[in-house]
Order: C-alpha cells, then sequence, then structure tokens
C-alpha cells in the first residue's frame, strides 16, 4: 500500500499488519478469521465436497458508535459477512465477538443484533405500528406505543402507524423497516443493501435520512452495499471487499485519495492506469508520497479518477492531419468520440493512446471539458477532433500495480 | 438515546441445549405422522396385499399374478382403466386450460362466483356425482335419447366433470402470478397472439399443466364412486375390480394382485407429479405478485379477439358439463314418484325407504357423516399440519433435505393407494392393533381414521405451498428482533399458514363428507353415512329409493357446498393451495 498523503498516513499508523484492526481493543465488534463457507457437507463424515467459500478469513473490527459500510460487487461475500455476524450463518473458522465475547453459539436472537433486508421483509400480517413493535412486545404497553411513535417520527413516518404494509411505497417500507430493526435499541444494527431496491432520487435521499436516523440514535452499524456513493454518504469508515477477502479499509476520504490497490481502484470507478513514471502527473503525485518510502517506485501506476482527466486544448491542424502520437509535456493526443453536458461540465468521451500502451488499442476514457481560460470548450468538441488531454492530480491517484 | 438502554433486550448467552431440544422437537413432529400412517395406512395395505402372496404352506407364492393375467377379464380391466384415464385427463386439459385463462387471467364481472361455481364439481361426493350424471343420461331423462347410460363415455364425462377444476385452479393458480410483460415482449417483437402465446406463456405453463395432468390422471385411474354408480356390470377400473373380487367373490388373492398393478400405476403418476410440482413451486417464486389480468374483450373492430374462443368453451363447459348434470339432479329430486312434483322425496328423508332398505333413516346417516367427517377433519388437519410443517423446513444438511423430499412423497401415497385396499385392510388387521386387545373395529374410530387417511394428501397439499411461500427472510428478521424460535412460528409462520389452514380445513371435510371407497367397507348399517346409504337406495328397486337418492344426493352436495364455500371465505386472496 502506498500511502500518497502524509495525514492519512499518520493517522493509520497504529493499523499494524491487519487491514481491518481498529485502534482499540475489547469494546465493540471484532470478526477476527472469519471463514463462509456453502452447500459444503458440514464436517460430518469428511464429505468429498467442499462448497464454496464465500468469506475467506476476514479480520475487522467496529467500534461502539461507528458506521462501517462494507462496499463491493455483487457475490463478494460482504452479504455472508453480514449474515455471519448476525449468527445467521455458521462461521467455518475464525471467530465473531462483541465486547470482548465470543458469540459462537450465541443464537440469532439473544445477540442483540438488529439486521435490515434489501427488501425490508415487513411482515404482510401487521400493520405499520405492529411491525415496529415486533422486537419491543416484552415492554409495558403505553412505554411501546411511545417508542413505536417515537421512532415513526424518527424516519419520516409520523402518523403512519395503522397504516396495512401492502400500502406503502418501496421508499416507506424500508423506513418502517429500519424503525423496526432500530426499536429494541440493537447494540449492532447489519443492513444488509437497504437502499439498492429503490431507485437513485429516493436511494440518494434516503442515504442521507439514514446517516441522519443512525447518528441520532447514536447506533453502531455495519451497512452491506456495492454502491461506494452509498457507503461513502453513510459510513464513518469503508470496508472493500472482494472475492471473500478484505481488501482496505479506511475512511472514505482516505479510501477515495489513496486506494491500496488497483483492485480497489476500479471497484471506486477509477477509468484508466499509466505507469506512473511515464507521466508528468504520476512522477508529481509520487513525489508527494515518497518521503517516507525507500522504494523505487518501479511497479507503481497512476489512476486516472472518473473525473480526473481534462480536456486542456485542441490539437492543431497540422497536428491533426500528421496524426502524431507524442504530444508536449503531460498531455496526451487522443480523439473525440462524443459528449454529453452533465453535472455542470461537459463531459467528452475520447479515445487515447495511453503511454506504454499499444498504440493500436487505444483506451476509451472520460475527459472533463477544461475550465476557463481557453476559448471554444464550453460546447464540446465535434467527434472525431483530436484535443489534448491530461490527468489532473486532484482526481488522480498513485496505486501499486 | 441513552447508552444503557440499548443493552436492554439482550446479553450474549451461549445457549447449549437449545439446539438439541429443538431438534428433539422436529423429530416428533415427523414421528406423529409417520406413526399414524404406520399403524392405519401401511400396515393395512400391507398385510392385505401380503395375503395374495402367501401361499397355502405360508411361503411365498407368486403364482397368483400368472393366474390373474391369464384371464382375459384382468386385461380388459386394466385396459379400460387406463383409457378412460387417458381420456379423462386429455379432455379434462382440452377444456381446463382455455378455463384457466378465461378464469383467472381475464377480468369480468362474476368472475368469483363462476369460480367457485366450477370448483364445486370437484368437492362433490363421487356417489352424488355418479347418481347426477345417472339422472340427465337414463332413459326419460334430459339426454337420454343419446343412450349413453352405462356406457364407457357416461364414465368418461363424469370424470371430465370431475377433474375440471383441478386444471383450472392449478393452471389458473400459476397463471394468474405469471408476469405478462414476457409476452409483451414477444408481442412487440412481431409475434402474433398466439406465437407469443406458443412460445413464451405455454412454456411457462409447462410444469403446472404437467402436475395437473398428472394428479387428473391420478383421480381418473383411481375413481371408483363415478365408476361403480355409472359403469354398471359392463366397465369397471382396477379400483372397482378390487372391490368386486373382495366383496362379491371373497378372492383375496386376485384382488392383491391388482393392488400391486394399482400401486404401480399411481407410483408411476406420482412421481411425474412430484417432479413438476418441485419446478412449480421454484416457478411460483419468480411470478410477479400484481394481478395481471385484463377485461375480457370478446369482439374488437369488428371481429373476433382471441378470448372468444376461450370464453365461449369456458361458458359451454359451464353450462353443458357443470350446470345441466347438477340442475336435472336438483329438478328431478322433486319429482314425485307417482308422477308429478313435490317435496315427497325430501320427506322420505326421514324414513328408511321403500321395503325398508336402509337401517338408519337419511337424517340420522346424515348426523353419522357430519360426525365422522368432523372427527376425520381434526385429525387429517393436525398430522397433515405437522407433515406441511416439517416438509416445509429446508434444512442444511444435504441427508436433510433428502429425508424431507422421501416423507413428502411417503405422505402422498394415501392420494393414490385404493381407497378400498385401505377400507379392506383396516378390516383384516385392526381387530387387534399392535396386538392390543381393543378392537377398533367396532369403536366407531374406523371410518373417521380411513376418512382422515384420505384427506392428509390434501392438507399436505393446502398447506404446504403457503408455508413454502414464506420468504425464510421473514423469519431471520423476527430472529434478529430478538424473537425465540417458539415465537417466530407463533408471530410469522402461524398467522400466515392459518389462511391455508382455514381451506384444508373445508377441503378434509369436504373429503370425509364424500369418502365412499373405505367408508363402504368399514361402516356398519346402523353407522352408514350419506354416500353409502345413497349407493345403498340406488341399488334397490322401487321409484321411491331412487327418488330418495336423489335428494339425499342434493342434501350432501348442499352440505359440501356450503363447507367449501365457508373455506374460501376463510382464504381470502393469499396465496396456496393446489387443488
Amino acid at each position: 500500500m502506498v500511502q500518497t498523503d502524509p495525514a492519512p498516513a499518520a493517522h493509520a499508523a497504529p493499523q499494524d499488519a491487519r487491514p481491518g484492526t481498529a485502534p482499540r481493543d475489547g469494546a465493540g465488534l471484532a470478526v477476527r478469521d472469519v471463514v463462509v463457507r456453502y452447500g459444503g457437507r458440514g464436517g460430518r463424515g469428511g464429505g468429498t465436497d467442499p462448497g464454496t467459500t464465500a468469506v475467506a478469513g476476514v479480520t475487522l473490527d467496529v467500534a461502539p458508535g461507528e458506521v462501517l459500510a462494507l462496499l463491493g460487487p455483487s457475490g463478494c461475500g460482504k452479504s455472508s459477512l453480514l449474515r455471519a455476524v448476525a449468527g445467521l450463518e455458521p462461521v467455518a473458522a475464525g471467530s465473531v465477538t462483541w465486547d470482548g465475547r465470543d458469540l459462537a453459539g450465541v443464537p440469532v436472537h439473544r445477540r442483540g443484533f438488529g439486521l435490515m433486508f434489501q427488501e425490508g421483509q415487513l411482515f404482510p400480517h401487521r400493520d405499520v405500528a405492529g411491525n415496529v413493535a415486533y422486537g419491543i412486545a416484552g415492554l409495558p404497553r403505553a412505554e411501546r406505543d411511545a417508542r413505536v411513535t417515537e421512532l415513526l417520527d424518527v424516519v419520516g413516518l409520523a402518523g403512519y402507524g395503522r397504516r396495512a404494509v401492502a400500502t406503502l411505497s418501496g421508499g416507506e417500507r424500508q423506513r418502517v423497516a429500519l424503525a423496526r430493526s432500530l426499536a429494541p435499541r440493537p447494540r449492532l444494527l447489519l443492513l444488509d443493501e437497504p437502499l439498492s431496491a429503490l431507485d437513485r432520487g429516493l436511494r440518494e435521499r434516503l442515504a442521507l435520512d439514514l446517516r441522519e436516523a443512525l447518528r441520532a440514535t447514536g447506533t453502531t452499524a455495519v451497512f452491506v452495499t456495492h454502491d461506494h456513493d452509498e457507503a461513502f454518504t453513510v459510513a464513518d469508515r469503508v470496508a472493500v471487499m472482494d472475492a471473500g477477502r478484505l481488501l482496505q479499509v479506511a475512511s472514505p476520504e482516505d479510501l477515495w485519495r489513496a486506494p491500496a490497490s488497483r483492485r480497489v481502484a476500479e471497484f471506486l470507478g477509477y477509468q484508466a492506469f499509466v505507469p506512473a513514471e511515464l507521466s508528468a502527473a504520476g512522477r508529481s503525485l509520487d513525489r508527494r508520497g515518497a518521503d517516507n518510502s525507500a522504494y523505487d517506485g518501479s511497479d507503481e501506476l497512476l489512476a486516472i479518477g472518473p473525473r480526473g482527466l481534462r480536456v486542456v486544448g485542441t490539437s492543431g491542424a497540422s497536428d491533426a492531419q500528421g496524426g502524431s502520437a507524442s504530444s508536449g509535456a503531460g498531455t496526451w493526443v487522443a480523439t473525440v468520440v462524443g459528449s454529453v453536458f452533465r453535472r455542470g461540465a461537459a463531459e467528452i468521451t475520447v479515445d487515447v493512446v495511453l503511454p506504454g500502451a499499444d498504440p493500436g488499442s487505444p483506451a476509451r476514457l472520460v475527459a472533463l471539458a477544461g475550465t476557463g481560460g481557453s476559448g471554444g470548450a464550453d460546447e464540446g468538441p465535434e467527434p472525431g477532433a483530436r484535443v489534448h488531454v491530461a490527468p489532473d492530480p486532484a482526481g488522480c491517484a498513485v496505486v501499486r500495480g | 438515546m441513552d447508552g444503557d438502554g440499548r443493552r436492554l433486550t439482550a446479553q450474549a448467552r451461549p445457549a447449549a441445549g437449545g439446539g438439541l431440544g429443538r431438534g428433539a422437537l422436529w423429530g416428533l413432529a415427523a414421528a406423529v405422522p409417520l406413526a399414524f400412517l404406520g399403524v392405519f395406512f401401511a400396515w393395512p395395505v400391507v398385510t392385505l396385499v401380503a395375503r395374495g402372496f402367501v401361499g397355502e404352506s405360508g411361503g411365498l407364492d407368486l403364482s397368483g399374478f400368472a393366474e390373474v393375467f391369464s384371464q382375459p377379464r384382468t386385461w380388459r380391466i386394466l385396459g379400460l382403466t387406463l383409457w378412460q384415464a387417458v381420456l379423462g385427463t386429455a379432455f379434462s386439459l382440452l377444456l381446463g386450460v382455455p378455463g384457466a385463462y378465461v378464469l383467472y387471467r381475464c377480468r369480468f364481472p362474476g368472475r368469483r362466483v363462476l369460480r367457485a361455481v366450477v370448483t364445486v364439481p370437484f368437492v362433490l361426493p363421487t356417489v352424488v356425482v355418479g347418481v347426477a350424471f345417472r339422472s340427465l343420461l337414463v332413459q326419460g331423462g334430459p339426454l337420454g335419447f343419446l343412450g349413453l347410460d352405462e356406457t364407457f363415455a357416461a364414465i368418461v364425462v363424469a370424470l371430465v366433470f370431475f377433474n375440471y377444476s383441478v386444471v383450472v385452479r392449478t393452471v389458473g393458480g400459476l397463471w394468474e402470478h405469471l408476469d405478462p410483460r414476457a409476452e409483451q415482449a414477444a408481442r412487440a417483437l412481431g409475434a402474433t397472439p398466439w406465437r407469443a402465446f406458443r412460445t413464451v406463456t405455454l412454456p411457462a405453463l409447462t410444469p403446472a399443466i404437467a402436475s395437473a395432468a398428472s394428479i387428473v390422471f391420478l383421480f381418473c385411474a383411481t375413481a371408483f364412486g363415478v365408476v361403480l354408480v355409472l359403469g354398471g356390470i359392463r366397465y369397471g377400473t382396477i379400483e372397482t375390480e378390487i372391490w368386486i373380487q373382495t366383496t362379491q367373490f371373497l378372492d383375496l388373492r386376485t384382488a392383491a394382485v391388482l393392488s400391486v398393478v394399482q400401486l404401480v400405476v399411481v407410483a408411476a403418476a406420482l412421481t411425474v407429479a412430484n417432479r413438476t410440482r418441485a419446478r412449480r413451486e421454484r416457478a411460483l417464486n419468480l411470478s410477479s405478485s400484481a394481478s395481471s389480468a385484463h377485461p375480457i374483450r370478446l369482439w374488437r373492430d369488428g371481429r373476433p379477439t382471441g378470448d372468444l374462443v376461450p370464453a365461449a368453451l369456458t361458458a359451454a363447459v359451464v353450462v353443458v358439463l357443470v350446470g345441466l348434470p347438477l340442475g336435472t339432479l336438483l329438478v328431478r329430486s322433486f319429482r314425485v314418484p307417482g308422477g308429478g312434483w313435490g317435496l315427497d322425496n325430501y320427506a322420505n328423508l326421514g324414513t328408511t325407504g321403500g321395503r325398508n332398505a336402509l337401517s338408519v333413516t337419511v337424517w340420522e346417516a346424515m348426523g353419522n357423516s357430519l360426525r365422522t367427517a368432523a372427527l376425520a377433519t381434526v385429525l387429517a388437519v393436525v398430522i397433515g399440519g405437522l407433515v406441511a410443517l416439517v416438509v416445509s423446513r429446508r434444512p442444511r444438511s444435504r441427508g436433510g433435505r433428502r429425508a424431507i423430499s422421501v416423507l413428502d412423497s411417503v405422505f402422498m401415497l394415501p392420494l393414490g393407494v385404493s381407497a378400498v385396499t385401505v377400507g379392506f385392510g383396516f378390516l383384516v388387521t385392526l381387530d387387534r392393533p399392535l396386538g392390543l386387545d381393543v378392537d377398533l373395529r367396532t369403536s366407531g374410530l374406523l371410518v373417521p381414521i380411513a376418512q382422515a387417511v384420505v384427506a392428509i394428501p390434501l392438507v399436505v397439499r393446502t398447506v404446504l405451498p403457503t408455508l413454502r411461500a414464506i420468504d425464510p427472510r421473514l423469519r431471520e428478521a423476527a430472529a434478529t428482533l430478538g424473537a425465540a424460535p417458539g415465537r417466530v412460528f407463533r408471530t410469522v409462520d402461524g398467522p400466515i399458514a392459518a389462511r391455508s389452514l382455514g381451506l384444508a380445513v373445508g377441503f378434509a371435510f369436504a373429503v370425509s363428507l364424500g369418502e365412499f371407497g373405505a367408508t363402504s367397507f368399514l361402516a356398519r348399517p346402523d353407522t352408514a353415512t350419506l354416500p353409502v346409504v345413497i349407493f345403498r337406495l340406488i341399488g334397490r328397486p322401487g321409484a321411491e329409493n331412487y327418488g330418495m337418492a336423489l335428494a339425499a344426493s342434493v342434501v350432501l352436495a348442499l352440505l359440501t357446498a356450503t363447507v367449501m364455500l365457508l373455506a374460501e371465505r376463510l382464504r381470502g386472496e393469499g396465496p396456496g393451495g393446489e387443488f
């Protein structure tokens, strides 16, 4: 892992051998070398079928009050890990502890962990209040009613208590599901892609509401998602998983600025990778992080972020005719494929032959039109035009190959 | 929110004994039904069948097979059984699939009523169906000129009448939830309505159609009451032949051989049914929950639409196949034996019939029917409910899953084994059940137990789809909210399954009310039930007795229909129920 910024590097100093270990001991959730397998023949008879390994040894801590996002592509094992923590899947190896106490053998309903599902899984035969009250049936009636009212208020559904579940919209269902899982004041709330079944606008709004609700109730939570925007919105720290393993755990900002590997960067949406010593931006970024390392940097890559490439000017007419691939200081010649205007800037799709790549197979990347300065960039260039593009250090990172 | 309160619900506490106790509980839930079926189904049937293969000296004697199969009569009966089952199944499908389309895919006023009307024949006692068709086809009946009385065609028509609703409900249940967008996509790609149906909808329906076909085949191949009443002396099935051989000729060996033959036929049909059912339940999970019915439209832009043919066909079936026999039964029950119309037949229900044909009055027989059916229903719902509960589990281990699939098949067996065999087996084994010195034959419990054995598969098939359709994540959600397994069961499985349990109660009661094969063996003259009394009445000479049989059939039909109507109300619109 290469820390490109001294500040996060200092912050992460106690984070010794294991990427997921938080600086504190004991309190909160501790996951140690957990393995989850499916489809095997259990332990009996030394079966021939080992099954598939969904989680292959993950170590992770969640401090009290913290919200951790488990981020990864579908099938990476993040939901399996969540279900293992909840006690819904048996742990094949490793341990799950809470406040230092091993949870092996503690059944789901005694763990005091809440779980919220992707589609809410509300009880269809109970109304909204009946669903929210399910986990606090042991409380005196008045107290229970007060708690239900309070929680419906927290999730913005005051007055919905008597509504039938079938009459709710998708977003309302998820809000009820959230209220239901918060009602028993779980020691830890596990959320399994709680927003993915919703449409985009609603998802963004609900992600903010979810963060507010979790902060307001001081709930410790683990949040599974495949959407990095969602993870960054809700979580204090983000753990990136792939193929059953943990790749990196960091705060959203650190994760974004210093992805630990090419795989993490790819998952976060970094669009291209260039050997660092072949680009000026790469060399400059490299220099920023180089002070604490004796490492020679030969296999370092400049990762170009989704908004990390800029059009710095149109190519001269002679240049376009000649088709010269080489160009001046740190810029590359690119052919415009098309452009769209999004989020306040022209996003131009270009074909560009990256340094060190085969000239016959240009990479198709998205570059932002240059801000101000050279005129004509506002209304994007015509398809087929030749332009110069350059990586913008603010939108790029250096990763190990 | 205070920090202490967040530790309110639970403290981590290892539970060592919990898993073990739960395992024992599930074991018990499986053991009780197994023991029940072992004593009251497997043992009598095996004993009876074994009697056919034990020679004079006590050793195994398989010569019975050669003997029975050397008789041309056996081959004729076997051929008739298969032939009427194949024809009955084919016609039920040909009429039932369009019916499923009209009743589950189209919207029109009165659809609910029509669905209920179509269901009536299935729950009607077989004897009543037989009597209704005879009243239609006899000389002087509305269709007497066709000369169909006591013909093979009459049997097939009655079987279709009986099984039409099985196809409609099984196929319609799936069709109703089929996502219409697949067919719409095919149409948008340029397929004609017929091609879209043939290439998209029909393949999606195949599991349901195959499942319906195998169940209907099963019912047709083991039909008893209908064949006995309509077939006269010329036509019979293996089932009626077993009855004739045991009661008329006392030839247990032939009966045993025929029972084995029937078991083979039934096992084959059940295997097919099981395969397709598993596929069907998976398919149901994929379906959309939104209702996809469209308003029916027979005519558009001066041309008939694709709805016209199925609608016309369904209307014809409802009027001719369902309405006519039942209407004739009702009308003729008011014809006074001496001529003219009146309530005489109903008044006679308080007597024991002309020349004392019966040993109890028909009203007393109705009392017997209600009592035994109530007892049988309790037994069937408890045992069948336990079976459905056990079979609905999806254990983690492969061995557990296999055990459950075996259990599933085992509990379906009574559906296909001849009720006559069961009834007769009871008589020969239960004088000293398990060596205990209690003669169950005189206890009055035999009839309800036999009826329960017949009704259990129906209870299982009604409750199981609902239990299986419960999203396992609902139970997980309840568990993470702190509910122990017992509470999960009580608050999640229970309320959701309860509605289909209501329907199961209705089915069990209706089936018990109409059960004839086993009851005809077991009921003593003073405890005769309505179907037994009706069969005895039509077998006795005299217009008075025939009139009473018609009136008693109407009473029994009304009773059954009332029970089903109540059960349907309990059910609501939820999923579940295969028949």
